[in-house]
């Protein structure tokens, strides 16, 4: 029942690490997440497109030298899409996804604390109902655990993580010059919340520009 | 640099996200596992109803096929990473000063009121929802969104466009267009 006690200490350790990030990105707040998906604060989309980036290149070069290997989720389309319809629709009226709902019960967010129990419902009615969702994941097809690559057959993956970095640049970039016009950007290390809507700040734009020759 | 990183409020996007991949590089390397925050859920889920349902092992077919995947609930690496993403937000959050005990956001108040009550009740349906739908999918934000895209997985691809598309969708609904003059 219990895995043993050095690969828990890892996971907690890699949890705590996990916890400061997702506090210090402020993914952690309702209104940041809710800011995403009303398309005015892009912190969410800047946080998970600069890991999948970042996150690729490492994962794909361990595995390449055989020193970690790949865990690909099916792609069960039924389960996919339907599941994916309803994370969304929870996501935006709990305002944090999962992750970041533990994470924000650390911040100490009531509304948060209240979401997580009904994450635990949520997990129950699964495993509860699931001799009849299993069909209903299943319904439409499973493709295994297919890769882009493996779609688009003859790419390599590294061609699939260049358009990634690549993309990435270029709306940092992008970004980077339009932190100096009218409309403010949410990034840099901020000493107030209430400077989230301050780019012109000077630290902000240095900060994003030490960071480019890094990616 | 003059300050403690851990005493300010909050890092550049850009800084989060390249430490999360290189986190997940960590964790491939030295877990073998993709970081992901559900499946402990899950676990936790299929663990309570097999101690206080009787013969819930032999009634529900998830014991078995679980079993046969040679993934049945435990304890585990993931869900120590839970707990460990709650303890490392609440240092983060206690280091700079950041920890709130506020129940109803700012931008829910303006649209839906101060009642806390009604708050708490979105809130709870709302992740029932989000847990539900991670699990039909087998991944979240974090194992899907973050390391199944970084696999290059098409089905977190897909989950990815979808979960956007659709919460993107009813955040109007539900704040329409003057929402973002609030967040």
């Amino acid at each position: 029942m219990f895995d043993p006690p050095a690969k828990l200490a890892l996971g907690l350790f890699t949890g705590v690490l996990f916890g400061i990030l997702l506090q210090k990105g402020r993914a952690a707040k309702f209104h940041v997440i809710l800011g995403q998906f009303l398309l005015r604060d892009w912190t969410v989309v800047k946080i998970m497109g600069t890991a999948v980036a970042v996150g690729a290149i490492g994962v794909y070069l361990l595995a390449g030298l055989g020193l970690a290997s790949l865990h690909i989720k099916p792609f069960l389309i039924g389960g996919v899409i339907l599941g994916g319809a309803l994370f969304g629709c929870g996501m935006a009226i709990l305002g944090y996804c999962p992750g970041t709902s533990v994470a924000a019960c650390g911040e100490g967010s009531r509304d948060a604390m209240v979401g997580v129990v009904g994450m635990l419902a949520g997990a129950l009615a699964y495993v509860a109902l699931y001799p009849g969702l299993q069909p209903i994941m299943e319904s439409l097809g499973d493709w295994g655990e297919i890769t882009l690559p493996d779609l688009f057959a003859g790419t390599s993956p590294w061609f699939w993580i260049a358009i990634l970095v690549g993309a990435g640049t270029l709306l940092l970039l992008i970004n980077t010059v339009k932190a100096s016009g009218p409309r403010p950007a949410n990034s840099g290390i901020h000493k107030e919340p209430a400077d989230v809507n301050d780019s012109r700040n000077s630290a902000d734009g240095r900060n994003r520009r030490a960071f480019v020759p890094d990616r | 640099m003059t300050t403690n990183p851990l005493t300010t409020k909050s890092w550049s996007p850009y800084v989060v996200g390249a430490a999360i991949g290189v986190l997940s590089w960590f964790a491939f390397a030295t877990a073998d596992k993709p970081l992901g925050i559900t499946t402990a859920f899950e676990n936790t889920a299929a663990l309570i109803e097999k101690a206080a349902i009787p013969n819930h092992e032999q009634i529900n077919t998830y014991y078995e096929v679980k079993a046969q995947e040679g993934k049945s609930p435990t304890i585990d690496w993931e869900w120590m990473l839970v707990l460990g993403v709650f303890i490392g937000a609440f240092l983060s959050a206690t280091l700079s000063g950041d920890r709130g005990s506020a129940s109803v956001p700012a931008l829910w108040r303006w649209r839906f009121g101060g009642s806390a009550v009604k708050r708490c009740v979105a809130a709870f349906l709302g992740g029932s929802l989000l847990m539900l739908g991670a699990r039909l999918a087998q991944g979240c934000t974090s194992g899907h969104g973050i390391s199944g895209a970084l696999q290059l997985a098409v089905s977190s691809w897909v989950f990815v466009v979808v979960i956007f598309v659709v919460a993107t969708a009813v955040a109007f609904m539900l704040y329409g267009k003057e929402g973002g003059q609030h967040v």
